[in-house]
């Protein structure tokens, strides 16, 4: 049963992942606009030889 | 053709209605030239989807005067912008008016406007835009000038709004509650194995299992434990026991107590217990933790001012950053601006509008000599005026240096959770220490588990959860009704309110001035012009506003003019006798009704009059409902000639009190307070600053949350008055729940206690005590707000 001295210190590793990214994500202030991602996803790109309407 | 018809109606720009003019573009109607000026700007870079995304998405652009010189003044531009060097530019800008899909879209799209522009984004719960551009194709003065083309005027204050609150709160609270949060779920798991029982040959598991639970701890302990440990220190030191006490002490024992078991090989230790307390405090606190980011309540008078002034010098105007104006300085204020200082009027016919410094309703017309007070705002023509006392000290700012504004806030208001926590503390300080000497005399062991099982047991988590979580339910109803308040502990602070004190203009009436003139009377078209021709001779405010109502009308001769100050005018007008004036003036019996009134006479018959009325904001009527229970009374800085029609709300005259400085309303609040009276003062203009702050709840009264309103604890909108006493009652259901959430919270502790004192406290007990006792409270305050809420016809 000495697998699982290694499998705990995998998970702990990969959780330890998790939580770099979770803090890379907030020095990076990618949650300090929470809500206008969620309106600029639904407006449209329009082609830029389009616009001359 | 019929399309045609429809359209015409309202502004394809702002969807109002295109009375007063009609413009067409691209055959499109527009009502006035400002909103076709943004169209075509906007379909000559081909924009033309922002009118796709919602109909009439654009404010109305009826003025159109740019005023952004002061922006070539290199030491103002230094303060607002975030970054500069010789290529680039960087500035964020606070620009009320977005709102929607259509502002996000549109101001992302600024490059196609003007290619200087780099980047442009938007933070829509902020309203907030950041830009980055080019130095060499625009400078700030142009991106702010594009901006206002386009219908989007950035709000340019010195004492920056947004940015400071940006600055404020950096306490990292998120990554200490990622932190505990990852502790918290890996212990757990890692305690499963102890819970579920170890047999003989895993022992060696167990140690290590014990060793993983410290390690995890550790960061728990040291990051996210420490404010408790330094806020029950610091006051202790104040004398203070507060709720943060008990839980540091809870903290400090579950760690020594996993730390001593494990170490000595005695149990698994209270790791999960441990970190899950921490974890759900930490949680706690970050929903306690709520702001506005559009909404400031800490505004003051410079906010209220503009950013700079044009000075006259030499011949010449140039702007001058408002902080460096000097006395003796030659100013000009022009149409709509406001005068920043006490200053002499030299030139220019000034009339000018003090409704939201004094509470007076009418304009006043000031001669030239006289001194012009601060904040007023010109209407009319531009003046020149030389100031005679620096900005900080004139009439109006003065007021700013009273104690109110100085004094500590701290003690104000002092919430239910730190008058318990002061008794559970010294309770659970009893029981603990009893449990000690109980057991000390037989058994050493037993006595320090009993007593350390007490502080883990009763340690107030649930407690500690209850407010926060209520408080931040209830302010969330209070927000979706426009009522924001500035923390969770203005909610327990209006529950106590029993006396109300009301401002008049811009708080029971609405706007600033007279809106409504009535007209009682029918003119024929010869009485009209006679009528318009006096008054267009008059520079009284109520003249210029009858003038407006009776519309351009042909100027007849007049002869014998006379101006009887506070009484009325007379004059021949076409050989006839005409008087217009007010009542006493009329020398003949005529109904006195409620408001201003103007009475006009001609040839000794009387035609009728003018009554100036202020419209009242709507729900007054259930706001005075409330009035067994509350005291109400009117502080107003205006005249009193609106005594009547306010008397039918406020009943006798000692509750209504006019001609009040902003000193004396200010005064007023103190003199009730010391009367033992919980004071909400509801003001909106600058001269309640005064009274707002030292009221036990200031409430500022506005029409647009985005508009200036004084520094407050709370912001109304004007559409909600009518819902004060729901505000009211929901305020004391809320308060009520947290005293039922103590109470489940307490018969919790007492469970475990029944068990801690005897010794024998198993940490998978503690382990599932706790959360269970806190999903409890959190689910019972979240429904039972909701139902109060329901009940309260707020949501």
């Amino acid at each position: 049963m000495s697998i699982i001295y290694f499998l705990i210190g995998c998970s702990i590793i990969l959780a330890l992942v998790f939580l770099g990214a979770f803090f890379w994500a907030q020095r990076h202030g990618q949650h300090d606009d929470l809500y206008t991602p969620s309106v600029r996803i639904l407006l449209d790109d329009q082609p830029a030889e389009e616009t001359k309407k | 053709m019929a399309i045609d018809t429809i359209t015409q109606s309202t502004c394809y720009h702002c969807g109002n209605d295109c009375t007063e003019g009609h413009y067409e573009f691209d055959q499109k109607s527009f009502c006035c030239v400002g909103c076709r000026g943004v169209y075509q700007v906007l379909s000559q870079s081909g924009l033309c989807n922002y009118y796709t995304y919602n109909d009439h998405p654009g404010a109305n652009r009826a003025r159109i005067d740019k005023r952004f010189e002061y922006l070539d003044e290199p030491k103002i531009v230094n303060d607002l912008i975030d970054y500069t060097d010789d290529k680039i530019t960087v500035v964020t800008l606070y620009i009320p008016y977005i709102h929607c899909s259509s502002c996000i879209w549109l101001l992302e799209q600024l490059n196609r406007i003007n290619p200087a522009i780099y980047y442009s984004r938007i933070d829509f719960l902020k309203k907030q835009i950041n830009v980055r551009f080019s130095n060499d194709g625009m400078n700030l003065r142009q991106l702010v000038e594009l901006l206002f083309d386009i219908g989007y005027e950035p709000l340019i204050s010195l004492q920056d709004v947004v940015k400071k609150q940006v600055t404020g709160q950096k306490d990292n609270l998120v990554r200490k509650i990622a932190v505990a949060g990852f502790c918290f779920g890996n212990v757990m798991l890692i305690s499963f194995p102890e819970y579920l029982g170890l047999s003989e040959y895993e022992q060696t598991f167990r140690q290590f299992f014990g060793w993983l639970n410290i390690l995890f701890s550790l960061p728990v302990v040291f990051s996210g434990g420490t404010e408790y440990f330094v806020s029950a220190w610091n006051n202790l030191r104040n004398k203070v026991l507060n709720i943060d006490f008990p839980l540091a002490l809870g903290i400090a024992v579950l760690f020594i107590r996993t730390l001593a078991e494990i170490l000595l090989h005695t149990g698994p230790g209270f790791a999960d217990t441990l970190c899950g307390l921490v974890f759900f405090l930490l949680v706690g606190k970050f929903v306690q933790r709520k702001t506005y980011y559009h909404i400031s309540f800490e505004r003051d008078y410079r906010s209220f001012f503009p950013v700079a002034v044009q000075v006259m010098e030499e011949g010449k105007e140039r702007p001058l950053p408002l902080s460096e104006l000097k006395v003796g300085q030659r100013i000009r204020i022009r149409h709509n601006e406001i005068i920043p200082a006490d200053a002499i009027l030299l030139q220019g016919e000034a009339l000018i509008d003090f409704s939201f410094v004094t509470g007076e309703s009418v304009p006043v017309s000031k001669t030239l000599g006289e001194v012009v007070y601060a904040g007023g705002r010109q209407t009319g023509e531009a003046l020149e005026l030389e100031v005679i006392k620096p900005v900080s000290q004139s009439y109006l700012t003065q007021l700013w240096n009273n104690e109110a504004f100085t004094r500590q806030q701290d003690n104000r208001m002092r919430t239910f959770s730190e008058t318990v926590s002061k008794y559970f503390s010294i309770v659970l300080l009893l029981v603990a220490f009893g449990s000690l000497f109980f057991w000390i005399s037989t058994d050493l062991a037993r006595g320090l588990s009993a007593f350390t099982a007490v502080l883990i047991v009763a340690c107030p988590c649930a407690l500690a959860l209850s407010t926060p979580f209520t408080m931040s339910a209830a302010l969330s109803i209070f927000d979706r009704n426009f009522f924001y308040l500035k923390n969770t502990a203005v909610v327990e602070q209006l529950a106590r309110i029993n006396t109300i004190v009301l401002d008049k203009t811009g708080t029971i009436t609405t706007g600033g001035g007279i809106n409504a003139i009535a007209k009682h009377a029918e003119f024929t078209d010869l009485e009209k012009q006679i009528i318009y021709s006096l008054c267009s001779n008059s520079s009284h405010p109520l003249s210029r506003q009858i003038c407006q109502v009776m519309g351009e009308q042909p100027r007849l001769n007049i002869s014998s003019y006379q101006e009887i100050p506070g009484k009325g005018i007379s004059a021949w007008v076409n050989g006839h006798q005409v008087k217009i004036g007010s009542a006493s003036f009329m020398h003949k019996g005529v109904d006195v009704n409620a408001g201003t009134e103007v009475h006009i006479m001609i040839d000794d018959n009387y035609c009728g009059a003018f009554i100036f009325k202020q419209s009242f904001r709507n729900g007054l009527k259930e706001i005075f409902g409330l009035k067994p229970q509350y005291k109400f009374y009117l502080l107003s800085g205006d005249q009193d000639h609106e005594r009547k029609a306010m008397a039918e709300f406020f009943g006798e005259d000692g509750y209504m009190h006019f001609k009040k400085s902003p000193q004396e309303k200010l005064d007023f609040v103190k003199s009730l307070q010391l009367a033992d009276r919980k004071v909400m003062m509801i003001g909106d203009g600058l001269n309640d600053s005064g009274a707002l702050k030292q009221s036990d709840l200031g409430v500022a009264i506005t029409d647009d949350v985005n508009n200036f309103s004084p520094g407050s604890d709370a912001i109304l909108d004007g559409k909600s008055l009518c819902k004060l006493p729901a505000f009211f009652r929901f305020s004391k259901d809320t308060v009520n729940i947290i005293h039922i959430s103590f109470l489940i919270s307490l018969t919790y502790n007492l469970i475990g206690l029944s068990y801690a004192v005897t010794g024998n406290l198993s940490p998978l007990f503690a382990a599932i005590l706790m959360p269970l006792s806190t999903a409890t409270i959190i689910s019972f305050t979240s429904i039972a707000t909701h139902v109060a809420a329901k009940k309260r016809k707020l949501l």
